[in-house]
């Protein structure tokens, strides 16, 4: 039987939503608001490898939906992303570009290298023509050294020895302007990281509480979660327990969960086993 | 060349964000706010003071618009000062009231952007919380959130003072008023917890604490550290200040 048009469907993106959406918007019906890590992350060349630092505040508009979010991803074992823009986005691409990383490693049976990461993702997200809102901060050390990117949502991305995203981005290149400079020590780079992602979460009100970092070198992947925590919420200064009974009810039944059970014996004799 | 029409706009308003509360005691009346100034994703500074002093007898909190809020008090001040030349006293609480309603609805086609909460002593010796909108709508009532976090705090409020959606305990019944040391750590609390999911709020808080002649909370508010008192008469009436540190994130 021939297709009939009901059956054909075209190759390539469906826009037809985007129809019936703009339409609904018209009709002053906005769209769902995303959960966004309106955010500061960094990354930061050192001697022997990358530092990578971001802050843990996701916001919804004005509303902080979650205090301690983490939004430095795992690609591979020694290359890692942040994370900035709509929050489900950055989950999602770099879970599925670490996702490919490791089947590539495992066809090649080598180890996978930053810019095949790059790469895919760029790809990923020119083919989306900035739909997917995530801006990446790219960083890991592989067979030709350690490297570092930044990834906007287009596709677009540069190679640098330092670099800042997100809306806190500008106070966090204030400071590495002023204090970055070529072949640091390990210890130097986290400060300056720490210093940096701090800027952010005092500045910017889309960025706050904890600061969170990962070093990267040949040898070793140091995940620092919660390096510093400089927002820890006072006491309470009162107590904020009900009494017992204060909700109040319309109706109320009580049924016995105790289920009782009475054994009928039907029949004569037991079976015979022998 | 397209022949569309373009429409120019210019808009003389900005939302500077920050949260303002009131609530108001038997014999005393509590005005908080915090002291962020922001615009967007920036701070514009940590210290803006959104409470004011009117008179022994009257605080006014501003939220909303900076720029119409300070010029506004200017502008009450203003006010209150011709009063007492002419009438050598300061004037009662709900008369500023009405006074701050008349001047709002004169710029009912440009308005001030401005929430206020005034809140102080009216003349029989009760505690007063008055709350308008910015074309001068006015209620009294016995506590008031206004600005950013109002949807945050007001609710709250609501429970713990008015104990909405709470039954009390058979055979009793719930006070109409609370004393001074419940509700200062209330007023605390509400802007601590506005701090932590609000990206508006924060820096600092101030609290008035505005006392009716004898009133019976003064001595546990003088037992507070780091209460500053602001009285200029002998009326009998006292204002005092209490200042605190929020978070900076």
């Amino acid at each position: 039987m021939a297709a009939t048009s009901s059956t054909y469907r075209p190759i390539g993106f469906d826009f037809s939503n985007e129809i019936r959406n703009n339409f609904l918007t018209g009709k002053g019906l906005p769209l769902p608001k995303a959960t966004s890590t309106g955010t500061t992350i960094v990354g930061c060349l050192f001697k022997d490898g990358i530092v990578l630092g971001a802050d843990t505040r996701a916001t919804e508009g004005p509303i902080v939906a979650d205090k301690n979010c983490e939004k430095i991803h795992y690609i591979t074992e020694s290359i890692r992303c942040c994370g900035a823009g709509t929050a489900a986005d950055t989950e999602f691409t770099t879970a599925l570009i670490s996702s490919n990383m490791e089947m590539h490693a495992l066809q090649t049976g080598r180890k996978p290298r930053v810019v095949t990461a790059m790469t895919m993702l760029k790809q990923m997200l020119f083919r989306y023509q900035g739909q997917i809102g995530a801006a990446l901060v790219l960083g890991g050390v592989d067979a030709t050294g350690p490297h570092l990117f930044t990834i906007h949502p287009h596709g677009s991305t540069d190679k640098l020895p330092y670099v800042t995203m997100g809306s806190g981005s500008l106070a966090a290149m204030a400071v590495f302007e002023t204090g970055w400079k070529p072949g640091m020590e390990r210890e130097e780079a986290l400060t300056l990281v720490k210093l940096a992602i701090s800027a952010g979460i005092f500045n910017d009100l889309g960025s706050g509480s904890n600061v969170d970092a990962c070093i990267i070198t040949a040898s070793e992947t140091e995940m620092l979660r919660n390096v510093e925590m400089p927002n820890v919420r006072v006491q309470k200064e009162r107590d904020y327990k009900f009494r017992r009974g204060t909700t109040a009810w319309k109706k109320e039944s009580v049924r016995s969960l105790v289920v009782e059970e009475r054994e009928v014996r039907l029949g004569g004799e037991e079976m015979d086993t022998t | 060349m397209s022949q569309q029409p373009t429409q120019q706009a210019f808009n003389p308003y900005t939302e500077n964000g920050g949260t303002i509360l009131a609530i108001a005691g038997a014999d005393f009346s509590v005005i908080a706010g915090d002291t962020r100034q922001s615009e967007g994703y920036s701070i514009q500074t940590r210290y803006a003071p959104k409470v004011f002093r009117l008179t022994d007898k009257a605080t006014l909190a501003v939220n909303g618009f900076a720029a119409d809020g300070n010029m506004f008090v200017k502008k009450v001040r203003q006010r209150l000062e011709w009063y007492r030349h002419a009438h050598a006293k300061d004037m009662p609480i709900r008369a500023i009231a009405r006074l701050i309603q008349t001047m709002l609805y004169a710029r009912r086609f440009f308005p001030y952007y401005v929430y206020n909460i005034l809140g102080g002593i009216e003349e029989d010796g009760t505690g007063a919380v008055y709350s308008f909108d910015p074309v001068g709508s006015y209620e009294r009532e016995a506590c008031r959130a206004a600005g950013a976090a109002q949807s945050l705090v007001q609710p709250f409020l609501d429970n713990q003072i008015y104990f909405k959606n709470q039954t009390p305990a058979p055979g009793t019944s719930f006070p109409r008023h609370l004393p001074l040391t419940t509700v200062l750590p209330l007023v605390i609390d509400s802007f601590t917890s506005a701090t932590e999911r609000h990206i508006e709020v924060g820096d600092g808080l101030e609290i008035y604490v505005v006392l009716a002649k004898n009133s019976t909370s003064l001595q546990s508010l003088l037992n507070m550290r780091g209460v500053q008192e602001l009285t200029a008469t002998n009326d009998g009436e006292r204002v005092f200040v209490i200042r605190k540190d929020l978070k900076r994130d």
